[in-house]
């Protein structure tokens, strides 16, 4: 077996080092009656070539976006990732060390962590961000709960335009863990009023921007709303490539900000590993959520960096801590950090106004075909149209046609007929002229 | 402070102009080398458009630096070699399993059709990634004997997080929440921070002399109020449960559920099926026993084997065979809802995969039993030198406690310094708590009989150093790392989280 | 003429009237090590006595200060917000945690006087 070094001389060798017959005596602690004699039923060992024969044909079964035209959004986002990126973060010194818990030998991942920290601060607005979470809905659930410690109240109201997989992780929290959740219904439209719903029992309002149907708001209203009613207001982004257009959360009042980070570094992956941003103000520091680092010096008297603050976290105050959080999204982190360091503000500046002119003028194309309407004053690189048939089926009948042509919102949004013929669709700056030729024409010619 | 040692001064002498010692080479942050304008990507010029983000323009620069791509490069090329790796050498970090990461599992998690597929295409475009997680699903299955797995918990705590609300689930369909969850003192932090999360009681169970759950004192805190219990087997001492099937028992009786930390299954996969030993919910770090990289703090995969008792209470979604081949259930009205957003971690899953085929069952067998002997093999050999916290052999991790430490002043803190100077990551420290000054020491498979026996003369040689009153050297280790030991008391008082531009400074008067 | 009592979770307490000082012992400031934050009482809090009255913490541990007698919140020590280590230099006296009004002085009277304490702490090695 190519990753086990110890031979049979080896094993002989050690077992009369220890004093025992055999391997299976070191495990005589095991009742006799479980303990199996035999390897369990399943395949023995593959050559790397086997394996990646294996793999391969299970990927080949696949349409991956890289592929065709891909139009895909609702909270994930197909961006283009320079190959130093990947290239880095495969260095065995970042890939394969742990938790930087000693810091004289983790100097590299915990400056990375404080730089990254530092953009994301930057980026949303904010005071202070953490080391990562495990992806925005997880981190924008942990803003709820830390609201709730923070206002010693315990309700959460949900705007109808927060990513229904963020309402439902919230949701299950709220139900296994004690507080009230007040969800907003589906906003498709972008005109909601969530100032009826806050009242002095309301912990945290919780908004996206842009929101799950692609527009976007200014927040500064709502923001001080909640403010009079002592509740907080967490502003969850699902594309990050925005903020380098859009006004920040933090210029608009935002308590709590939390974001999906997947769009800068980190691929697709059919969902997951991503990266969970969560930024606040420097009062609410010691509610935090996850790991921080920070600044210090050494014996010597020289800059570096160490975990801090962690007497909030499981390790050392077990059931007070802040969260239950431990491993969480660190080469993801990394990532992020390296594509927005090579993109920087001129960079990442550019990269939002090309993803905003290009599902600018998608929606143009889109929406002037006969019996298609855009439900967008404004957007990003996501917008929402009204189809005259099914979503669902057209999402089907342009896959067929090697178009992966965007997401229906009843996928998301089940059981509500009202939302059935709604598509999300988005564009970054992987879609081309010809992409946009084509899914015009094939949107088109399934509608006819 | 203890006087400046030999070593120090000639520090001193050899003091570069630079600041760099060789190949240890100083960085500043990237926001100390930014120039405005400046950026390592290339993008096309934007075309025209219509303006569509109304009054929200951001007005305000964001405060990113621009680098080129080569500053890029060597930023983190630089910052990079300020770490220590499993790459390079033994990492027994105990609990955390450091075990080689095989460069397959990167290859294969980065194939197109993989890397590049979006989480909401449409299911017929995605039957081979069904297909995948659906054959992981089968070999978590058959290791631990149990019936059924939830494959999106994000990571081990994110794991106990599941099952302990399936737990909570399936009690409140009975209309019995019940109020406690026995957790024993040596227990992982995460287990009390997870069920006191769910809104249980956490109720401490001691240990007894053999380092294993006192089973009178469990029995004793049992009652129609306790909802279940929370014990890692192989417990965080290293030893294996041996009233375990008892202890289920227990728990059963009193209509409580049994949940398994599987933090340690490493030490059993292929040997022991969990299932076995009648525990209903146990996470799966896959980025322990599976192998996938640590990459510095995760990201990791926990998914959860459960007993027939908690299937029905599993959270969406699921993969499922339908009539048109694999589907995936993304709602299906149940008691728990959704705890991640989309589908779970598939790019760990991938590589959990490809470790598990590579093995096969035999290697996945061989690989537990080489773990187990390479930490008694430790055991055996520095036992004479330090002092083991329990008598007798070992699973997968050796625990020593700091009594022959007793009267030198050197602690276990400054005994794990001392190890980065010769080449070694530390051992894991002060943990578990019931051992007083623990150092608990885990080589896994990956480390050869060469290699162990070589490290096993370094950690005899710093206990020998120790115990002949040099308690000033270790005091001041390590000596040879880019940063000497960091003052956490400043960083704690005075937390500076971020970087900020520097005020700019007044003129002089 | 006031006097000092302690509690066996290492608090101190001085009563002056119906006014108790509350703070950690040196033994309690040693065992934790350099303390980095603290977190006070609000005033007008009541505290039971053995209930949670403030939290302190050091770099690798947090521990709740408990109530060594019950009463309401009067005062707090806030210096100790922007400078926790004046716990570790002076636990006794500048590094007091809150005042309290005493509701039953009695309570006061169970507590160790001095030479019992240190004869308590002795007997922890």
């Amino acid at each position: 077996m190519r990753y086990l070094p110890l031979t049979e001389e080896d094993r002989r060798a050690m077992l009369a080092a220890i004093g025992v017959q055999s391997v299976d005596a070191l495990y005589s602690d095991v009742p006799q009656t479980v303990h199996l004699t035999k390897p369990v039923d399943l395949p023995g060992f593959k050559s790397e070539l086997e394996v990646e024969r294996h793999i391969g044909a299970l990927a080949s079964k696949n349409l991956g976006t890289g592929s065709c035209p891909s139009f895909l959004g609702a909270g994930a986002y197909r961006h283009h990732i320079p190959a130093s990126v990947d290239h880095l973060i495969q260095r065995g010194e970042f890939l394969t060390s742990y938790t930087p818990y000693q810091p004289e030998v983790t100097q590299g991942t915990l400056q990375y962590l404080f730089e990254f920290q530092t953009q994301v601060a930057l980026l949303t607005g904010m005071d202070v961000a953490n080391a990562s979470m495990y992806d925005g809905a997880t981190a924008t659930c942990e803003a709820v709960t830390m609201a709730n410690r923070v206002t010693r109240r315990s309700r959460a109201v949900l705007s109808g335009g927060l990513h229904p997989h963020y309402r439902e992780v919230i949701e299950t929290h709220g139900k296994f863990t004690g507080f009230e959740v007040t969800a907003a219904p589906a906003d498709a439209k972008g005109a909601e009023d969530l100032s009826r719903l806050i009242d002095a029992k309301t912990s945290c309002v919780v908004v996206q921007n842009p929101s799950f149907f692609g527009h976007v708001h200014d927040l500064s209203d709502l923001a001080k709303v909640c403010h009079d009613a002592g509740a907080l207001l967490v502003v969850a982004v699902t594309e990050v490539v925005s903020l380098g257009l859009v006004t920040p959360p933090g210029e608009m009042g935002a308590d709590i900000v939390t974001a999906e980070g997947q769009s800068l570094g980190v691929p697709l992956s059919f969902g997951g590993p991503y990266v969970g941003l969560f930024a606040t103000r420097d009062k609410f520091i010691r509610q935090m959520p996850g790991r921080l680092t920070g600044q210090t010096v050494d014996v010597d008297g020289k800059r570096g960096w160490v975990l801090t603050l962690s007497t909030r976290e499981q390790h050392i105050r077990r059931e007070k801590a802040t969260s239950n959080i431990c491993t969480n999204s660190g080469l993801c982190a990394l990532a992020f950090n390296i594509h927005l360091t090579l993109l920087g503000e001129a960079g990442l500046t550019k990269l939002a106004e090309l993803n905003h002119a290009t599902a600018s003028r998608l929606a143009d194309r889109l929406s002037a075909i006969p019996g298609v309407t855009l439900f967008n004053e404004t957007l990003f690189n996501e917008f929402t149209l009204a189809l005259p048939k099914p979503a669902t089926e057209v999402v089907e009948a342009l896959a067929r046609k090697r178009i992966l042509g965007g997401v229906p919102v009843s996928r998301l949004y089940p059981g509500d007929a009202s939302l059935a013929n709604l598509l999300l669709v988005a564009a970054t700056e992987t879609v081309s002229d010809e992409d946009i030729a084509a899914y015009e024409a094939a949107l088109k010619e399934v509608l006819r | 402070m203890s006087a400046p040692t030999q070593i120090q001064s000639e520090r001193r002498v050899l003091r570069t102009i630079s600041g760099n010692k060789g190949l240890q080479i100083e960085e500043p942050l990237i926001f100390e080398q930014g120039m405005k304008g400046r950026s390592g990507v290339d993008l096309p010029a934007v075309p025209p458009h219509k303006d569509r983000l109304g009054a929200l323009k951001r007005k305000s620069d964001i405060g990113l630096p621009g680098l080129s791509e080569p500053q890029v490069v060597r930023h983190y090329t630089k910052l990079s070699q300020k770490n220590y790796a499993i790459d390079m050498g033994v990492y027994p970090l105990g609990s955390c399993t450091m075990k080689h990461n095989p460069r397959l599992n990167e290859k294969v998690a980065r194939l197109p059709g993989i890397g590049d597929l979006h989480p909401m295409q449409p299911i017929s475009t995605v039957q081979g990634a069904l297909e995948l997680i659906d054959q992981l699903a089968h070999w978590l299955k058959t290791l631990t004997n149990m019936p059924a797995v939830a494959m999106s918990p994000a990571a081990g705590a994110h794991g106990e997080l599941c099952g302990i609300m399936t737990i909570r689930a399936a009690l409140l369909a009975k209309g019995d929440a019940r109020k406690r969850i026995l957790v024993p003192e040596s227990a992982h932090g995460t287990n009390p921070a997870t069920a006191a999360a769910c809104g249980y009681e956490v109720d401490p169970v001691p240990a007894d002399d053999r380092g294993r759950v006192d089973l009178a004192a469990f029995k004793a805190k049992l009652g129609p109020d306790v909802a279940g219990t929370m014990i890692t087997n192989p417990n965080t001492c290293g030893l294996f449960e041996n009233d375990i099937i008892d202890i289920a028992d227990a728990i059963h009786e009193i209509g409580g559920y049994f949940y398994c930390d599987g933090a340690n299954f490493n030490a059993i996969v292929g040997r022991v099926r969990p299932g076995d030993l009648g525990i209903d919910a146990m996470h799966i770090n896959l980025h322990k026993t599976f192998s996938t990289p640590h990459g510095g703090g995760g990201p990791g995969s926990g998914p959860v084997v459960l007993s027939a008792a908690l299937a029905p209470y599993a959270p969406v979604p699921y993969v499922v065979h339908g009539a048109n081949g694999f589907d995936l259930v993304e709602r299906n009205g149940s008691a728990f809802g959704r705890l991640k957003g989309f589908h779970g971690q598939m790019g760990m899953f991938v590589r959990a995969l490809a470790y598990m085929m590579s093995h096969g069952s035999d290697g996945l067998r061989q690989a537990s039993g080489d773990a187990v002997l390479n930490a008694n093999y430790i055991l055996a050999g520095l036992k004479d030198e330090m002092t083991p916290a329990f008598p007798g052999t070992c699973m997968h991790e050796a625990l020593f406690n700091d009594e022959f430490l007793d009267g030198t002043d050197v602690t276990t803190l400054d005994f794990a310094k001392a190890m980065i100077d010769e080449g070694y990551h530390p051992m894991t420290m002060y943990f578990p708590l019931v051992v007083h000054g623990a150092l608990l020491m885990e080589p896994t498979e990956t480390e050869s009989k060469d290699g162990l026996d070589r490290y096993i003369e370094v950690v005899k040689g710093l206990a020998k150093r120790a115990k002949a009153g040099d308690a000033a050297y270790f005091k001041g280790a390590p000596y040879h790392t880019p940063r000497r030991r960091l003052d956490e008391t400043l960083a704690a008082r005075q937390p500076v989280l971020r970087w900020k531009p520097e005020a700019p400074k007044k003129a002089a008067e | 003429m006031s006097e000092v009592r302690y509690s066996q979770e290492h608090e101190w307490v001085k009563l002056d009237g119906d006014t108790a000082t509350i703070g950690i012992t040196h033994y309690a400031q040693e065992q934790l090590g350099d303390v980095v934050f603290v977190e006070l009482p609000e005033i007008g809090k009541k505290v039971e006595k053995g209930k949670e009255l403030a939290m302190v913490e050091s770099v690798k541990a947090a521990s709740e200060v408990y109530a060594p007698v019950s009463g309401e919140v009067i005062e707090v020590n806030s210096t100790l917000t922007e400078t926790p280590a004046t716990v570790n230099e002076d636990a006794l006296g500048k590094g007091w945690f809150a005042k309290l009004k005493v509701a039953d002085k009695g309570q006061f009277a169970t507590l160790m006087d001095e030479a019992a304490y240190n004869k308590f702490v002795e007997g922890l090695h």
